[in-house]
């Protein structure tokens, strides 16, 4: 039995302890805003944040979250200056990466308020875009960073 | 353990069940179809003949409330296509765009062709959406005079109002629906259509329809789509393709909690298709669980013929073949009497491996059959292939498989073929519930259907100045055919019309080959196809010859393709499918590629902009799709090898374009795609399996890896629309190796460029 809170809202899980966060957030508690794209924290498209800091779901087991405020896309309910940005910048094309690029997007503005370049490659280049909107979400960053200061 | 039936009501609320317009809503009434038979080619790649079925019924209903619902009846995987289509129908009838509401068409033939494929959406149905809207606009007008007693001359549709401008009165959309309905659909005759100086929409930027919804988390893709009381399964394919189970444990799998049961799918019969592989489902509660089950099942295959399949022998087979006479598929003048006169020849062999997909959502779909019946809901390009594969793999009619298109979270031409629809549709007719097959990665990269291997051998007699007299070119791959016919060993027409049987360039001696080679995985088209082979073959031979010659690579592009012309490759004796665009519509006419070339070489300041020490531009054009490209890659080469892509400049003549940001994204995209493959793409066999199995050893460009700027110029015209989607990806690598060539010496001749110390 552990106690996650998924966006402000307590849940009481009892489990397999060993299923990743992101498949307790998607079949159980259905917020399917986190994609899953690889299982094995190679690609970003399951990032949430954990006490505002940005972990890979498909590889954290829910037992490891016990306790931690968790954040989902969902949390962010499309008001969020770097969502407002991505929609500026018309970034998405498929989208399915996108809720994982803005949750990191996001984590990286909290803790590097104006990042370089080679900031913003640092902390995104975890997070793949098969469709290559790259440069867009790079565009998006800045002026989100800007909107923010 | 939280069993799925447990879960909120909200997840349910969310299926993809809407049906098409109200019962209130006006619908434009009484059919008319325009119908071509398709003839298909290639598994149903590239149809030989334009699709166009025209029925306005169908295409867009009005509410009483004025909400004005469009039908998009193409595949929404990136492309923007969902707005890009109904955009044409709104603007057409001049509606309010933002009382418009898209609606995602399930599969259903009266539709024409649904087969998101082959960069053709736009323009096979660009005019019927101007029809359709037109249409509905003449109806309102009808309506609007009949109720004020005025011709039909002075009612003018405009912003979502019928307007009679003497008397100043107004009707809305809505308010005039019921009355709309009752008129006839006016003949295409009795139409009229705006001007382009009066388009609202047309050539604007206007945001996606799926924007907000794509950034909040809410849109929603195969992977989310959920039905009530459905399970969850994992499916373990047989590691080499054809493989047949000898043995299965499954008492391990069936311990864990979660796990509701172990269903053996049976092996496909040849040929494939698109059918289920076969393998051995874990079916649970919940993806992880399943996921887990899996992990904990022994089984044992007999693998079969291709267990004799490993890159490294086939790789050396193929180059042989391709030293070897093929079939000819274009010939001028005698390429044999030239080489015999003149010894002055350079020859080289390219090489390109296997590539996977890798979508960034993999294959899920749900099923759920029900009494003969079977509803799917899918990240498909094709929802008719689902409904004939679906039918099949369950004993139905076709008409009785219900596909509901969801999002696709890519496709990239691997969604088009539905195996995994299948393989839930094949569980819940077993089990008697929904059923939702999810793949893993691994399950993505090792049974994708690969983009095909390839060895292309050219060789060039030169005269005295460099200019080739003769020029042969042999291209081998095992072909798409392949998987409707085992023993294919040739491409199609349609592999051969893909940057093969088409070289624009003026030799007098010239001579296309294709030569045999059997496939021992499934073959498939991945984004602009065989494109990519033969434009990364002449594309870097152009380049060698080039520099050979002591030339500028343009300049002496230019001079390859002559004076501006329209190839006639029929008076050849060319077979050319020209992408399922009619020839006379769309000719093969130099002049355009001479123009984007000419056109990003001034704006990559090709030869005037001072680079720093390390960087070089490369250069290629190339069309496909109907669509004319050039690329210019500026290429940084450190003393480590490492490849960095400051800029990319690309001259895009698409003839005429709906929405230019999206065409812009498909670019900007497209040098990602090229980036990935000339980077790292390789995907290779041993013993029959794949090896690689996830983005550790199937790496695609991350963002550090890009381009860091694309900059997309758009050739204005007024041309008939042609291919977006793809025709950015074929003169990408070909100009970053040329790049390459320019910054170090060093031709890379086989990709990728991570096996040459270059990453």
């Amino acid at each position: 039995m552990s106690t996650i809170q998924v966006n402000g809202v307590e849940h009481v899980f009892d489990g397999d302890p060993n299923m990743p966060l992101l498949w307790y957030v998607r079949d159980l508690l259905g917020l399917t805003g986190s994609k899953f794209g690889c299982g094995a924290g190679l690609c970003g498209a399951c990032t949430m944040h954990r006490d505002g800091v940005a972990i890979r779901s498909c590889i954290t087991p829910v037992s490891a979250v016990e306790g931690a405020e968790i954040t989902t896309i969902e949390g962010l309910h499309g008001q969020h200056p770097m969502q407002k940005a991505w929609i500026a910048h018309q970034v998405p094309q498929c989208g399915y990466c996108q809720p994982g690029q803005i949750m990191q997007a996001c984590a990286l503005l909290k803790t590097t308020p104006h990042p370089t370049d080679k900031q913003i490659d640092a902390s995104m280049s975890g997070n793949i875009c098969r469709c290559g909107t790259y440069q867009r979400i790079r565009a998006a960053i800045k002026e989100a960073a800007e909107v923010s200061s | 353990m939280t069993r799925i039936e447990n879960v909120s009501p909200a997840v349910s609320r969310r299926l993809f069940l809407g049906t098409m317009f109200s019962a209130s809503a006006f619908v434009l009434a009484g059919g008319r179809t325009f119908g071509y038979q398709e003839s298909r080619d290639v598994v149903g790649y590239i149809a030989d003949v334009e699709t166009k079925i025209f029925n306005p019924s169908f295409w867009l209903g009005i509410e009483p409330d004025g909400t004005v619902l469009v039908v998009a009846h193409r595949s929404e995987m990136g492309t923007g296509i969902r707005t890009s289509l109904p955009m044409i129908v709104a603007d057409e009838l001049d509606a309010d765009w933002t009382k418009v509401k898209i609606e995602q068409a399930i599969g259903d033939e009266k539709y024409g062709d649904q087969n998101t494929d082959g960069s053709r959406s736009i323009r096979w149905f660009g005019e019927v959406m101007h029809e359709a809207g037109a249409s509905a606009r003449l109806m309102l007008e009808r309506a609007a005079s009949k109720e004020w007693g005025v011709p039909v001359g002075e009612c003018k549709v405009e912003m979502h109002f019928v307007v009679h401008k003497a008397s100043g009165r107004r009707l809305g959309f809505g308010e005039l629906a019921a009355l709309a309905s009752k008129e006839t659909v006016p003949k295409i005759t009795e139409l009229t259509f705006k001007a382009k100086s009066e388009y609202r929409y047309i050539g604007k930027d206007i945001p996606i329809y799926d924007l907000n919804a794509l950034c909040d988390g809410t849109g929603i893709f195969g992977m989310d789509a959920v039905r009530e009381g459905m399970v969850y399964a994992s499916i373990e394919h047989a590691p080499v393709h054809g493989g047949r189970v000898k043995s299965v444990d499954d008492s391990a799998a069936l311990l864990v909690a979660g796990v509701q049961g172990v269903v053996q799918i049976p092996r496909f019969e040849a040929p494939h298709d698109f059918k289920a592989l076969g393998g051995i489902a874990v079916v649970a509660d919940n993806t992880w669980a399943a996921f887990e089950g899996r992990k904990n099942l022994k089984v044992e295959w007999d693998s079969g013929s291709n267990a004799s399949y490993s890159s490294d022998t086939y790789r050396a087979e193929l180059e042989e073949t391709a030293r070897r006479t093929g079939k000819v598929v274009r010939n001028i003048g005698d390429v044999e009497i030239e080489f015999s006169k003149n010894d002055n020849v350079h020859e080289a062999m390219y090489y390109v491996p296997h590539l996977a997909h890798a979508a960034m959502e993999p294959p899920a779909a749900i099923a759920e059959y029900k009494q003969g019946k079977v509803t799917c809901w899918a990240p498909t390009q094709n929802p008719q292939a689902v409904q004939s594969t679906v039918a099949a793999a369950v004993g139905v009619k076709k008409e009785d498989v219900v596909c509901h298109v969801t999002l696709l979270g890519g496709g990239f031409g691997r969604k088009s073929k539905p195996d995994y629809v299948a393989e839930a549709a094949i569980l819940s007719k077993e089990l008697s519930r929904p059923v939702k097959v999810v793949w893993t990665r691994e399950d993505d990269i090792k049974f994708d259907f690969y983009h095909a291997v390839s060895a292309c051998y050219l060789k060039a007699a030169v005269d005295d100045n460099g200019k080739p007299t003769a020029w042969l070119q042999r291209s081998v791959f095992p072909p798409m055919g392949s998987m409707s016919d085992e023993a294919a060993r040739y491409g199609g027409a349609v592999e051969m019309a893909m940057g093969w049987s088409d070289l624009p360039f003026e030799i007098k001696n010239h001579r296309a080959e294709n030569g045999p080679a059997e496939a021992h995985v499934r073959i498939g088209w991945l984004r602009s196809v065989s494109n990519i082979y033969h434009a990364f073959a002449h594309g870097s031979f152009t380049d060698e010859l080039a520099h050979k010659a002591g030339a500028d690579p343009k300049d002496y592009l230019l001079e390859l393709i002559g004076e501006g012309r329209i190839l006639d490759l029929e008076s050849e004796g060319v077979h050319y499918p020209n992408y399922g665009g009619p020839i006379d519509k769309y000719p093969i006419d130099t002049s355009r590629l001479r123009h984007v070339i000419e056109l990003v070489t001034e704006k990559a300041g090709w030869g005037t902009r001072k680079l720093p020490k390390g960087h070089a531009l490369g250069i290629a054009a190339h069309r496909s799709f109907l669509t004319y490209v050039a690329t210019v890659v500026e290429v940084a080469v450190d003393g480590k090898g490492k490849v960095s892509i400051p800029r990319v400049d690309t001259a895009v003549d698409a003839g005429m374009i709906i929405h230019p940001d999206r065409v812009r994204a498909q670019f900007e995209g497209a040098a990602v795609f090229g980036t990935s493959l000339a980077l790292f793409g390789e995907i290779t066999a041993t013993d029959g399996a794949i090896d690689q199995g996830n983005f550790d050893d199937y790496p695609v460009a991350r963002m550090n890896q890009a381009p860091m700027q694309t900059n997309v110029y758009i050739v204005e015209s007024d041309a008939p629309p042609a291919g977006v989607g793809e025709p950015g990806v074929p003169p990408f690598a070909p100009a970053l190796c040329n790049a390459i060539f320019a910054a170090t010496g060093k031709r890379v001749r086989e990709l990728p460029l991570s096996k040459h110390g270059l990453t």
